[in-house]
């Protein structure tokens, strides 16, 4: 029997994740036996148009990070989706929208006008900015439109499972693929990561007595971080409560506080609004009657950037999607 | 008039196209290299607290994730006006170095060095690391994937994660290194060195430099540009990763400039075009050109073969050795061979192997003290590293309270972007004759590209 044809591809995304599956080391050896690897732009001299050549469904699965930002990430992602039998959306970006989904606080035009021509280094006096289409004396060259918004993989097509992450850990991606290979997967639509929220699996949890209080939100440069203590506790935001579980706690374990890479846990439609709602519930403001309205202030003044804190990863899969255009 | 499009090219990270048009008689006329991919971190930094920096703009390049997150920790030092501890100075250098290890490793394996190992005419089914294990056995197989491993496990005990790691704050890192975590660095260090000297003394030795076919690739004229060239450098001017000062020579190699981080903004200058989506930065002293060589161009070139040109030599021993051994083949100094950036990487292999080696030696890594908290209040920071691929710029202006305000990020890709044009353009001209493309030929050209180890995420 043929092996299962495989592809992996990144749009809008930063190649760490493409660097996670490398990183399986003897396992990607194996994987590689098992199955036949069509197209990896990152590892593997395989083109666009042997994609194109593959037929409706030929490929068994296609592994997709990044966001989508750009018109032929669209085109792309289309065509594997037409060529393929399952889509896993692969990492945050894919998944929420990732980092680069900060980019929908801002128009495209916004985004032009500082890269090209604010930054301090540029020097743009004609007020050049690529163009879809650029006329040169022996014919033109074609950019893809750089879209107002960026979108997860299944606000353009149905994406089958979800493997979270920024990068998605070692141990889930094997788990991913060795569930395809052997046909066991979940239903359809599926995170394929733990369900619990990451406070449950935190080794800080055991050392926070009862319920959390903040009486003043920290920033993390501001005060020496405890190497055990809830980070909540210490005042610092911290998304454990609202966040998928699975990564290893890897950035607690760095002594830093999670920002929510994995999404949310399973129930939980918007990171961001439950989040705030942790966050408010902590500081205290359900018994507010005892503070005054400048007390509250004063508290919810101490999460200096609330859209990019709480929507980190997952603004354009959130219920706000973007900042609205003008 | 026919155009042959590269879509994408492959064995790079992040995204790239190349245009070729040829004339009537099947010769090149242009030759270009497009970035269709933008993300626009410059605008959507602003907004965000300026210490969340490190853990943002390092999902510019996932490669490379390490470089951007000290970047950005090393110009939060200078915006809230703080000097790390000691102890913090040390932890911070020996993750950089295992890093830009690894990543040496990754490229020259993984991305690069199939061209060499496999070989640049071998289909493209075998161009790749299978047919690098397949080429270089089993037992080197091995040692690539346990190295790595060992230089990871670095990453991730200082930094919490390997693809994008979290410890970096302004005035130190989050938490200290215990004294096991050291024993197990040194034993890391320890068979990197081992495996350094094996990839340089003997799989590049006996596999490339003995094949004359491939050494004559790399001395001929086909990759070959007359620049400028950047790199940080230490007081002594020997190559340095973590800090220092950047230095710049000119095609012949004359100093040109000495300047720290903060006066970046002096030197440097953006170009931009209307058919990609990446700039070009030139020298600003000299201007911008246009996509030409020479002294009174502002072009220059970062990353291994550029540092090694811009420095005086290597702050260790074997690296210098190796280092010397490579000028006196390649017969002058600055070297212009873009596919000498292969050689390059491997003397800078050697000498994180051998800087590691010191660093784990010493008895203050295991410090308590890592974190001096900051009292100043921001404005704006610059930071300086060389990341992998060449000098990576990091600057963020911030509002009283340290909410970024403006950032301006300067990456690797950017300041090689000019000469990337370039030699795809020399090589497309050299290969293609009489419209005759072939596989071999379009991955020759894109061979260009690789050896800059660009991230065009």
């Amino acid at each position: 029997m043929a092996k299962p044809k495989v592809a992996f591809y990144s749009c809008a995304s930063c190649g760490g994740c493409e660097e996670a599956v490398i990183n399986l080391d003897e396992d990607l050896l194996k994987v590689a036996e098992a199955v036949d690897i069509i197209l990896w732009p990152a590892i593997l001299d395989f083109k666009r148009k042997d994609i194109e050549a593959f037929e409706d469904g030929e490929i068994a699965v296609s592994f997709i990070n990044g966001a989508v930002r750009l018109g032929d990430q669209e085109e792309m992602v289309k065509l594997l989706r037409q060529r393929s039998q399952l889509i896993v959306a692969f990492g945050s970006c894919a998944h929420m929208g990732g980092i680069p989904g900060l980019g929908n606080l801002y128009t495209r035009n916004a985004i032009f006008q500082r890269v090209y021509k604010e930054v301090p280094t540029v020097e743009n006096p004609e007020g050049i900015t690529p163009q879809e289409r650029t006329a040169i004396d022996i014919g033109e060259l074609t950019l893809p439109e750089f879209y107002d918004t960026v979108k997860t993989l299944d606000q353009l097509i149905p994406v089958d499972y979800y493997l979270p992450g920024c990068p998605p850990p070692s141990d889930l991606i094997m788990n991913a693929v060795n569930a395809v290979l052997n046909g066991e997967l979940p239903e359809k639509g599926a995170v394929l990561a733990p369900d619990k929220p990451l406070c449950d699996t935190c080794p800080r949890a055991e050392e926070r007595r009862g319920g959390v209080s903040i009486q003043e939100i920290k920033r993390p440069h501001e005060i020496k971080l405890s190497p055990w203590k809830c980070f909540l506790e210490q005042g610092i935001i911290c998304l454990g409560p609202v966040t998928r579980s699975g990564c290893g706690e890897r950035c607690i374990k760095a002594n830093m506080p999670c920002r929510g890479c994995m999404g949310p846990a399973k129930g939980t439609i918007d990171q961001g609004v439950k989040a705030l709602s942790v966050i408010a519930s902590v500081l205290g403001l359900e018994e507010e009657e005892g503070m005054t309205e400048e007390e509250v202030k004063k508290l919810l003044d101490g999460v200096v950037d609330p859209a990019g804190t709480f929507y980190r990863f997952s603004l354009p899969d959130s219920l706000l999607t973007r900042k609205r255009m003008e | 008039m026919r155009k042959i499009t590269i879509d994408p090219v492959t064995r790079l990270e992040g995204h790239g196209k190349i245009e070729i048009f040829l004339d009537k008689e099947g010769e090149v006329e242009r030759a270009y290299f497009q970035i269709p991919e933008l993300r626009g971190f410059e605008k959507f930094c602003e907004g965000r607290p300026a210490e969340e920096m490190p853990r943002i703009t390092q999902r510019i390049c996932g490669g490379c994730s390490t470089a951007h997150h000290m970047a950005s920790t090393k110009a939060l030092d200078d915006l809230f006006k703080v000097e790390p501890t000691s102890a913090a100075k040390k932890i911070r250098e020996l993750m950089y170095n295992s890093f830009i290890a690894e990543h040496h490793i990754l490229h020259f394996f993984f991305l690069g060095g199939p061209d060499f190992i496999v070989g640049p005419g071998k289909s493209a089914k075998e161009r790749n690391i299978m047919g690098v294990i397949a080429k270089a056995g089993m037992e080197a197989g091995g040692k690539i994937i346990e190295v790595r491993k060992r230089l990871r496990g670095v990453i991730e005990a200082i930094g919490g994660k390997v693809i994008h790691p979290v410890c970096g704050l302004p005035g130190g890192i989050s938490k200290p290194v215990t004294e096991e975590e050291r024993k197990g660095f040194i034993r890391a260090a320890e068979y990197l060195v081992e495996f350094s000297v094996f990839v340089a003394f003997e799989l590049w030795d006996n596999i490339v430099l003995k094949n004359k076919e491939y050494l004559d690739l790399i001395t001929g004229d086909v990759y070959k540009h007359r620049t400028y060239y950047m790199g940080l450098v230490d007081e002594n001017n020997k190559v340095n990763f973590y800090d220092g000062h950047i230095r710049v020579v000119d095609p012949n190699g004359k100093e040109f400039a000495s300047f720290n981080a903060q006066e970046y903004p002096d030197h440097i200058r953006e170009h931009v075009e209307p058919w990609t989506y990446v700039k070009f930065s030139y020298l600003k002293n000299v201007g911008w050109k246009g996509f030409v060589n020479g002294e009174k161009s502002g072009v220059f070139r970062v990353g291994p073969m550029a540092r090694l040109n811009a420095a005086d030599g290597m702050a260790t021993p074997l690296a210098q050795e190796y280092y010397e051994k490579m000028y006196e083949a390649l017969g002058e100094k600055p070297a212009h061979n873009t596919l000498a950036f292969h050689w390059a990487r491997l003397i800078e292999l050697l000498y994180t192997s051998e800087r590691m080696l010191d660093l784990v030696g010493d008895p203050e890594l295991t410090s308590p003290d890592v974190i001096n908290i900051p009292a100043e209040i921001p404005t704006k920071g610059m930071g300086v590293v060389e990341a992998p691929e060449g000098t990576l710029f990091h600057h963020y202006e911030t509002d009283e309270r340290g909410i970024v305000t403006g950032a301006n990020l300067i990456a690797p890709m950017q300041n090689n972007s000019a000469s990337i044009c370039m030699s795809i353009e020399k090589a497309a001209k050299s290969l293609i004759h009489k419209g005759k493309v072939t596989d071999s030929i379009l991955n020759m050209i894109e061979m260009a590209i690789r050896a800059y180890d660009p991230c065009n995420d």
